[in-house]
């Protein structure tokens, strides 16, 4: 049985873990609301709202890994290398596909300007 | 309790749990690049979808079909569900009643139902609209991204459920936590392409002078 010192350790932990989740969804949700009220009663040009979505977004994102999914930085090495990897390549793939299709479309002449 | 390094991405077990938490490593790793990899491929069907953005071939757009409110509902429902799953993995981990854990896994299936039925409603509504994946090759790369999204929660639906059977059969062991730990990462993740969803795909699309 633990002892009485380490009960209240796993309770503080606890608390700790709790609070983590509470402030993931507080965060998220007000990552959520401002794009939404943007786009339902934007003041702003159009590109500037995009821009905002998408940092927003990019944001959020972090915000679940870091308070959903528990990743820091004290994960072990090959965990991280796994994720930044995986984001690596990600990103390549798609950067490159949407890089390589608009120039294309450009060049082809199928993109109304 | 030491607060060092994690044995896996994700909520930890911790060493109160012996050699579930030692379990735990290999399995969580291996679910860890399964998820990326998914990652990838929801990648690239987003890709398909941007470079499909303008291809309407005279059919509906995104402004006339997307309905802001019931994505903003959608959305809402993922980022609830998200928590009550971490309260469910919480009631696991720090080992309070099993009731309390599948009431917490019980709300968070709800929850994902009520997220397909929604979605399902605004699919009937597109089509409603002439807003069939055989009008245009933007609307065949719409119902490819996300209703793939949307296969991906009944998934996580459907283990859930057979997970919630084999607490009620067998208990709160060793099999049942690491199938409830790989869920709570499946279904976080799930909300993660959720939110790269709504930014992509809905909130561009209401913006009425893009669409």
């Amino acid at each position: 049985m633990p002892s009485g010192n380490e009960k209240a350790d796993l309770k503080a932990q606890e608390r700790r873990e709790f609070l983590s989740y509470v402030w993931g969804l507080g965060l998220a949700l007000a990552l959520t609301i401002v794009p939404f009220a943007m786009v339902k009663w934007g003041a702003m040009t159009p590109l500037a709202v995009l821009a905002v979505i998408g940092v927003l977004a990019l944001v959020q994102i972090v915000v679940h890994f870091r308070f959903f999914l528990h990743i820091s930085f004290r994960q072990k090495r090959e965990d991280l290398q796994l994720l930044i990897f995986s984001a690596l390549i990600l990103s390549i793939m798609l950067a490159g596909t949407l890089w390589i299709m608009a120039s294309l479309g450009l060049r082809m002449g199928m993109v109304q300007n | 309790m030491s607060d060092g390094i994690a044995k896996h991405p994700g909520l930890n077990l911790g060493p109160g749990h012996g050699k579930d938490d030692a379990a735990a490593e290999g399995l969580m790793f291996g679910f860890w690049v399964f998820m990326m990899s998914d990652a990838i491929l929801f990648g690239m069907v987003f890709a398909t979808y941007l470079t499909s953005l303008s291809a309407t071939a005279g059919g509906p757009g995104a402004s006339q079909l997307y309905d802001l409110t019931s994505t903003f509902v959608e959305t809402l429902l993922l980022l609830a569900s998200s928590f009550t799953f971490g309260m469910a993995s919480l009631a696991m981990k720090y080992r309070h009643s099993e009731r309390r854990l599948v009431a917490w896994l019980l709300v968070t299936l709800l929850l994902g139902l009520a997220f397909i039925g929604v979605e399902l409603h605004d699919f009937a509504s597109m089509a409603a609209k002439g807003g069939v994946p055989t009008r245009s090759g933007f609307l065949s790369a719409f119902f490819d991204l996300v209703p793939l999204h949307g296969l991906h929660v009944a998934a996580g639906c459907l283990w859930m459920i057979a997970l919630l059977g084999q607490l009620v059969r067998y208990g709160v062991d060793t099999k049942a936590k690491l199938g409830i730990m790989r869920l709570a990462l499946f279904w976080h993740f799930l909300d993660i392409i959720w939110i790269a969803i709504f930014s992509v795909v809905y909130l561009p699309g209401c913006m009425h002078a893009i669409g």
